[in-house]
């Protein structure tokens, strides 16, 4: 588990740097094509440090943001606030802030920078279907992403590479607007320009589902498994787990808020699609394993 | 200086550092024992608070049943005094069994089951007696790494020097010099 920790962290410093590499290189052609000079190469390597920091510290807001997630308090939600609690006291970690996602599909994830900063919601969906035992097994699995900074990684993947869609919409967006708007007379390099910007949006856009070929490799599919065996460590019962997986899989409902850039996240792959099926660049692209497998090895516990 | 110094300054540098970690490791697992004590002892005291509440509710609705709320008061009362972790364990067990006895006489009361201030406590005492057995699982596996830096080697030797003391389980499945009850004649 150290080494789980460790590995998470080193990853973590790696994909950092590697996003400052990666907007390094965007700033510097663009400063090259535009004859700016370094200019443009200062300015990447400042986004990407407010990138960074800013994925560091307010990444788990972000994620939970993004997810429409709002915090419940103990009033509200006292089942979930009580199996949380315990589940904290028994991995020794303070009690995560908990929030609820308002999605029908039963789901969960886990975010934030370490477990003194950790963050665990659940869907709407989620606490309709399960009963207690389950809910436990599904906290107790979130939890364990918790313990080994799984959720740090997670979390800054999930905003590197969010950040990374954005921007190239953006390029692709100046593109669209020039055109139509037109700079007329502003200056020559106006055509020529938008053009570029338009080749750079579209390249980051090729470069997305590379970016999450990234994120498969780095947030490897096997730490679902840790995160499932570390979770029936922590409530000592891997059938309820295994139950609520089962649950899960037999939902027809689809997760609106989820996208690829935080799909990683999940408790099990979030599908945009109704019916259970997993679209086909969902499945290219699959953060988890298939939820069959999973159950089999929670029940050979 | 010669060569043999610095070999001689290097080793006895690196026995210090070593020493050190050892030592702090030590107080670090202790501590973690006393933060694992302390959490059963909070979610102990919430169960204390929650008894009178729970008897009062259920009373309101089978006030004869009198056996049973005495026998949880009573538990609970022995067990806010007990002193000592085995004489906490056992007392606790008593409250359990009471509480449990007390649940089961819920069952007869179909109003009661739907009265809502009811079903709140009672998910705050299912939840608080989940998270006495978290505790509990959490402060026993504390112990027992702590127990284990103790006894081997080289830290017990730190142990020793510093007067690092082994905690007891808070488990009364632990051997409690329990008379071993011998069934003859039954598998035959």
């Amino acid at each position: 588990m150290h080494e789980q920790i460790a590995a998470n962290k080193r990853k973590s410093v790696l994909l950092v740097v590697g996003a400052f590499v990666f907007f390094g290189a965007v700033g510097a052609l663009l400063g090259y094509l535009f004859g700016t000079g370094v200019t443009g190469l200062v300015i990447a390597l400042v986004i990407a440090t407010v990138l960074s920091v800013s994925s560091y510290l307010y990444g788990d807001r972000l994620v939970l943001a993004s997810s429409r997630a709002r915090e419940v308090s103990a009033q509200d939600e006292p089942r979930l606030h009580n199996l949380v609690e315990g589940l904290a006291i028994a991995a020794g970690i303070p009690k995560p802030r908990i929030y609820v996602v308002p999605e029908q599909a039963p789901n969960a994830f886990a975010t934030g920078r370490d477990p003194e900063h950790a963050s665990i919601a659940v869907t709407d969906g989620l606490l309709a279907t399960m009963d207690r035992v389950e809910l436990e097994g599904v906290i107790g699995h979130e939890l364990a992403h918790v313990l080994d900074r799984d959720m740090l990684l997670g979390t800054i993947v999930a905003t590197l590479v969010g950040a990374v869609v954005l921007m190239s919409e953006f390029l692709m967006r100046s593109w669209f607007w020039g055109g139509l708007g037109g700079r007329r007379g502003n200056d020559n390099r106006g055509g020529p320009a938008t053009l570029i910007l338009f080749g750079v949006g579209f390249a980051l856009m090729v470069l997305a589902p590379i970016a999450g070929e990234v994120i498969k490799r780095a947030v490897s599919r096997n730490r679902e498994f840790l995160a499932d065996a570390q979770g029936a460590m922590l409530t000592r019962y891997p059938p309820g787990l295994a139950s609520a997986l089962r649950k899960i899989g037999a939902s027809p409902s689809a997760m609106h808020s989820a996208n690829n850039a935080t799909a990683h996240l999940w408790l099990s792959q979030p599908s945009r699609i109704e019916g259970q099926k997993l679209g086909p660049m969902e499945k290219i692209f699959a953060t988890h394993p298939p939820l069959a497998e999973r159950i089999r090895r929670l029940e050979e516990m | 200086m010669s060569p043999t110094w610095w070999i001689v300054i290097g080793l006895v540098a690196v026995v210090i550092g070593a020493l050190v970690w050892l030592y702090n490791r030590l107080v670090r697992l202790r501590l973690r024992a006393d933060d694992g004590w302390a959490t059963i002892d909070v979610q102990l005291r919430r169960r204390y608070d929650l008894i009178p509440n729970l008897v009062e509710t259920v009373q309101g609705y089978a006030a004869h049943e009198r056996e049973v709320f005495e026998r949880v008061t009573e538990a609970r009362t022995r067990a806010i005094e007990a002193g000592g972790i085995r004489d906490q364990a056992s007392a606790e067990d008593a409250v359990t069994a009471g509480l449990g006895k007390l649940m089961a006489v819920v069952e007869a009361y179909p109003e009661l089951k739907a009265d809502q201030h009811f079903l709140a406590l009672q998910e705050e005492l299912v939840g608080t007696e989940s998270k006495i057995a978290y505790a509990r699982q959490f402060y026993n596996d504390q112990v027992r790494l702590l127990n284990t830096a103790i006894d081997s080697f080289p830290s017990n030797l730190i142990a020793r020097t510093f007067g690092f003391e082994k905690r007891s389980f808070f488990d009364i499945e632990e051997p409690v010099a329990e008379p071993v009850q011998v069934d003859l004649g039954r598998n035959e």
